[in-house]
């Protein structure tokens, strides 16, 4: 197991956001984590990355339980990549500064292969010629694109990617899906947060549904997205179908 | 992009047209209301029973051409305090400010001293902190007690630095949290994402209030004559007392205010480049 997630629970003051929550992904293995707003999508991305420190369990990476207290943070968060609703590329460096600020400064690697590697990833997603511009400059779903190439130049063994599509016009989240769905061909192991159940139906080998800071049903997105078992999923896609997001 | 083609249509002419005149008479109206109201001030002063007087005593042509020279070399050295004190200042306000916004128990102390130090010269009068440092500090009888000058230095330091401090702390705070997650995320530490990510943008966002801060420094540094060093007002000073007329008070005032123009454009321009930056931001 990439990640493993047993009986975590964080509350936020009275507010029990996860509630004894436990998931298991696989290597290469893409799970997909859909619910209704505050069910604890969100909170369970941050917890893995260690942003928010859990009240109970624990969660493993590679076997090695990170959210013991003696651990290094900033150690086990090089090993994880987060991609944020909203971007959160900072404003005041060009997208090539961006990308490499992690690379020099975290890995200690030489500026020009940071550098070189940066440009080949742009490259990839057809954003070569925006390196040296600075992220006010592009569209939101391009600076999505860079968010997400920030996050795999530092070669991350788990990706996470909080409702990466949320913040974006409708004609710009093709061009973000169409990137998450190459790195899955390239076997990146990923956890997705996604209000795009297509998407989930497409990408995902599993589908987890979070309902009350609990995963209440998961299995292959054929059947959680088309015969779900539990009524509370049922009740949560037709809601979805009503708002024509399915 | 305009096609080459393109002529403004016969209703947009007329409102161009109509745009023209209206700014024509806009600025012809401006003018004649200060031309206005220039005179009146005019009037008012030259026509006041003790405008004589007043002229003779603080506007004496031939006092100002006597007193300039020592003036501006005492001037010379209100400039040199100027960029060490702002320098310093600026260092030190940042220091405190980044002392205050470390977290955990260790920092308990820095903490709470770099608070007790922004609440109390913020709150002390310059001229006190002056008399202080400057007076008090050599009667300790030290060996190796700087002169005058450069414990008047000191106290400007210390009084603008508690100032600039909060100026940087505001900045710090303006940062919006998403941005340490993002910069955490990459594995960047506490000093890493607030050296690369945090105070860049801190310090883009209050320049234009730092800058502020530094022109009523530049002001503030004539003060350092009450500690005796002979600067631009003390020798105006002198050499009112010499003459028993306050002339060389308006020539240091004049020196001061030219000499603060150029940092109050750059204010401006900086303020207003910011606020653009704001408005053509997403």
């Amino acid at each position: 197991m990439v990640l493993s997630c047993h009986d975590v629970r964080k509350t936020f003051g009275a507010n029990v956001v996860l509630d004894g929550l436990s998931l298991d992904v696989g290597e290469h293995e893409v799970v997909a984590l859909i619910g209704a707003s505050g069910s604890g999508k969100s909170t369970l991305l941050r917890c893995v990355n260690l942003l928010a420190e859990i009240d109970d369990g624990t969660i493993s990476l590679d076997g090695e339980d990170i959210t013991d207290p003696k651990i290094n943070p900033d150690r086990v968060r090089q090993k994880i990549g987060l991609v944020f609703q909203s971007f959160n590329l900072f404003p005041h460096m060009t997208v090539l500064d961006n990308i490499t600020l992690a690379p020099v400064r975290v890995h200690r690697r030489p500026a020009a292969e940071a550098k070189e590697q940066a440009l080949e990833w742009l490259t990839r997603v057809g954003l070569a010629d925006k390196a040296g511009s600075y992220p006010d400059r592009l569209s939101g779903g391009q600076q999505q694109r860079v968010a997400i190439v920030r996050a795999l130049v530092n070669s991350p063994r788990l990706l996470l990617l909080d409702e990466v599509t949320s913040a974006l016009d409708p004609e710009l989240v093709g061009e973000v899906l169409t990137m998450i769905r190459d790195l899955k061909g390239d076997g990146m192991t990923m956890v997705l947060a996604t209000h795009e159940m297509g998407f989930a139906r497409q990408v995902a080998d599993r589908v987890a549904f979070l309902d009350r800071g609990r995963v209440l049903e998961q299995g292959p997105p054929e059947q959680v997205l088309g015969a779900p078992t539990e009524a509370r999923t049922r009740q949560f896609l037709a809601r979805i179908i009503e708002a024509g997001r399915l | 992009m305009t096609s080459e083609l393109y002529r403004p249509s016969s209703i947009q002419q007329e409102r161009i047209a109509y745009r023209r005149g209206k700014a024509i008479r806009s600025v012809l109206l401006a003018a004649l209301s200060t031309a206005m109201v220039g005179t009146l001030l005019g009037l008012l002063i030259t026509g006041a029973p003790g405008w004589q007087r007043v002229r003779q005593s603080f506007f004496d042509p031939h006092i100002a051409r006597q007193f300039l020279p020592a003036i501006l070399q005492g001037l010379w050295l209100n400039i040199r305090m100027l960029v060490v004190c702002a320098l310093c200042a600026l260092a030190l306000g940042l220091l405190v400010a980044v002392l205050r916004t470390l977290r955990g128990p260790v920092f308990f102390p820095v903490r709470a001293l770099a608070t007790l130090y922004t609440y109390s010269f913020r709150g002390l009068p310059l001229i006190i902190v002056i008399y202080l440092f400057a007076f008090g500090i050599p009667g300790l009888r030290l060996q190796g007690t700087p002169n005058v000058t450069v414990l008047g230095g000191a106290a400007i330091v210390i009084t603008y630095g508690a100032y600039l401090a909060e100026v940087f702390r505001a900045g710090i705070e303006s940062v919006h949290p998403s941005q340490i997650a993002a910069a955490r995320s990459l594995g960047l530490g506490y000093r890493q994402a607030m050296r690369f990510v945090v105070l860049p943008q801190a310090v883009r966002r209050v320049a234009p209030p730092l800058l502020n801060d530094t022109v009523a420094l530049q002001k503030d540094v004539g003060l350092i004559s009450l500690a005796g060093p002979i600067d631009a007002i003390r020798a105006a000073q002198i050499g009112v007392a010499q003459t028993a007329n306050f002339t060389p008070y308006v020539v240091a005032a004049v020196l001061f205010v030219l000499l603060a123009l150029p940092l109050i454009g750059i204010t401006d321009w900086v303020t207003l480049r910011a606020a653009r930056r704001q408005n053509a931001g997403a």
